[in-house]
């Protein structure tokens, strides 16, 4: 569960909403990023997801390297299921 | 070489091997201890244990969170499923690890309201949808996970979510080390540090290893370059009679830590005076509990919590695996009564586990070269 997956923000929430839609491993969901208020992420903007929170900014590149770490450690599964787990719907209630 | 030569730096690779193996002093015996459990999956996986020279041993660390949470713990939480009105929620992970009457799942089978959720943002939403049923998130993790916990229950609070509550399993790393290195059976020559949970905590927390215990530590991420790099520069410390905190996962990992994350723990979680971790008993100032301003949503102050202390099978070495003084396969349940289909202890459950990891690729690997007829 250490292992954190790669995602792309697609779209951000209004502020101070911190969630954003991001495409992560393939499927679309809605993540946190309020763990990142210090250093904001921006749309085509990668992050370091982990249990439905953004931890880092990487670059892309990282990204890509970090999607072929999971697909070698055969998590990429796994990362897909927890990310197919994650919220499809932006909650009404602003945090 | 075989799952090595998948990566796309193959050449860096051997390169990086090469420069190891002329480092390594072949009088000298060292023990690199991998503080994580990710590193540890990716060690086996990756099959990097056979590029080291036999001299350089990698001792496997405490850094699985659902490894070290004592079964005690595990049942306390099931307890709270026989409430009525209560939806017992966990990640994925925790589901197949053994209470005393049985695992999550199997406590799902006989009819508890328990479900798996992604993330702890889930659960709370769970609650919001469920507003005639109390939501309890089960958590775990180092503080890698514990920001996630945090800004959920800040966000419970704000919008006034009462039928939520947090069983809070939050370990942190570094009193985990030190009782690694204050253990009188336990040599270590150096760390690989913590990859995710250094992009909350920074590297300063682990001056104190290199300052006071004058024991190298590199903060590593988990590609098998990363890795053999991390130990490259542990290596070069050693020769050079160095003990410094050096940062190999800067792509990710910021020296100073993440301070929105740790501005969210701080507001949320106070350290307990102690917590116990399985097979390594009491250790103080070691694990989280909700700050008094969040007592409504602590499930420890909103249940009573039978505070189940359940002695480990005395045959399972958990503990000694635990603290890197056994390897998995000189543990005497180990793939006999203990399998990752039938797990006895916690490591042969998580993917992070040293037991399932050395499991599920030596083990299964020396079976299957038996199986075959040469």
């Amino acid at each position: 569960m250490c292992l954190a997956i790669p995602a792309k923000i697609v779209e951000l929430a209004p502020l101070p909403d911190t969630r954003a839609l991001v495409d992560v491993v393939g499927v679309r969901r809605y993540i946190d990023t309020g763990l990142l208020t210090d250093d904001p992420p921006r749309i085509g903007d990668w992050v370091l997801v982990h249990v439905g929170f953004a931890m880092s900014k990487i670059s892309e590149e990282d990204a890509l390297d970090q999607i072929r770490v999971l697909t070698a450690l055969g998590e990429e599964d796994a990362a897909r299921v927890e990310a197919e787990g994650y919220g499809t719907v932006l909650p009404s209630e602003s945090p | 070489m075989k799952f090595v030569d998948e990566f796309r730096d193959a050449a860096v690779i051997s390169r990086v091997v090469g420069e190891i193996n002329r480092l390594a002093d072949p009088s000298r015996h060292y023990r690199v201890m991998e503080v994580c459990g990710g590193h540890t999956h990716a060690i086996y996986r990756f099959g990097l244990k056979d590029l080291l020279p036999k001299n350089i041993e990698l001792v496997h660390g405490p850094g699985c969170p659902v490894c070290v949470l004592p079964m005690g713990r595990i049942d306390d939480g099931l307890a709270m499923t026989h409430q009525e009105n209560v939806i017992f929620t966990a990640f994925g992970d925790m589901m197949r690890v053994p209470g005393t009457h049985g695992s999550p799942l199997e406590h799902k089978a006989r009819g508890a309201d328990i479900r798996i959720v992604y993330s702890p943002a889930d659960a709370l939403r769970l609650a919001e949808k469920n507003p005639d049923r109390h939501v309890m998130f089960f958590a775990i993790g180092f503080e890698t996970t514990a920001p996630s916990t945090a800004l959920t229950l800040m966000r419970a609070k704000s919008q006034g979510i009462r039928n939520f509550s947090v069983f809070c399993n939050h370990v942190t790393i570094i009193p985990g080390i030190r009782a690694i290195l204050d253990s009188p059976d336990m040599r270590i020559d150096a760390f690989l540090g913590p990859g995710h949970v250094s992009t909350v905590i920074g590297c300063h927390p682990y001056e104190w290893i290199a300052r006071n215990e004058n024991k190298p530590i590199v903060v590593s991420g988990f590609e098998p370059l990363d890795i053999l790099q991390s130990v490259l520069m542990v290596l070069r410390q050693l020769r050079d009679g160095e003990a410094k905190v050096e940062n190999q996962y800067r792509r990710v990992v910021p020296w100073e830590g993440n301070r929105a994350a740790l501005k969210a723990i701080a507001e949320v979680f106070e350290l307990r005076n102690y917590f116990e971790w399985r097979g390594m008993g009491f250790i103080s100032q070691s694990a989280l509990r909700l700050r008094d301003r969040y007592a409504q949503w602590d499930a420890e102050r909103q249940f009573s919590i039978p505070g189940i202390r359940v002695t480990d099978p005395k045959a399972a070495q958990c503990g000694e695996v635990l603290k890197g003084v056994l390897k998995p396969h000189q543990c005497k349940l180990f793939g006999n009564e203990c399998t990752p289909e039938q797990p006895v202890g916690a490591l042969m459950v998580s993917s992070e586990g040293s037991c399932a990891a050395y499991y599920n690729y030596e083990h299964r690997k020396a079976l299957t070269n038996i199986a075959v007829p040469v």
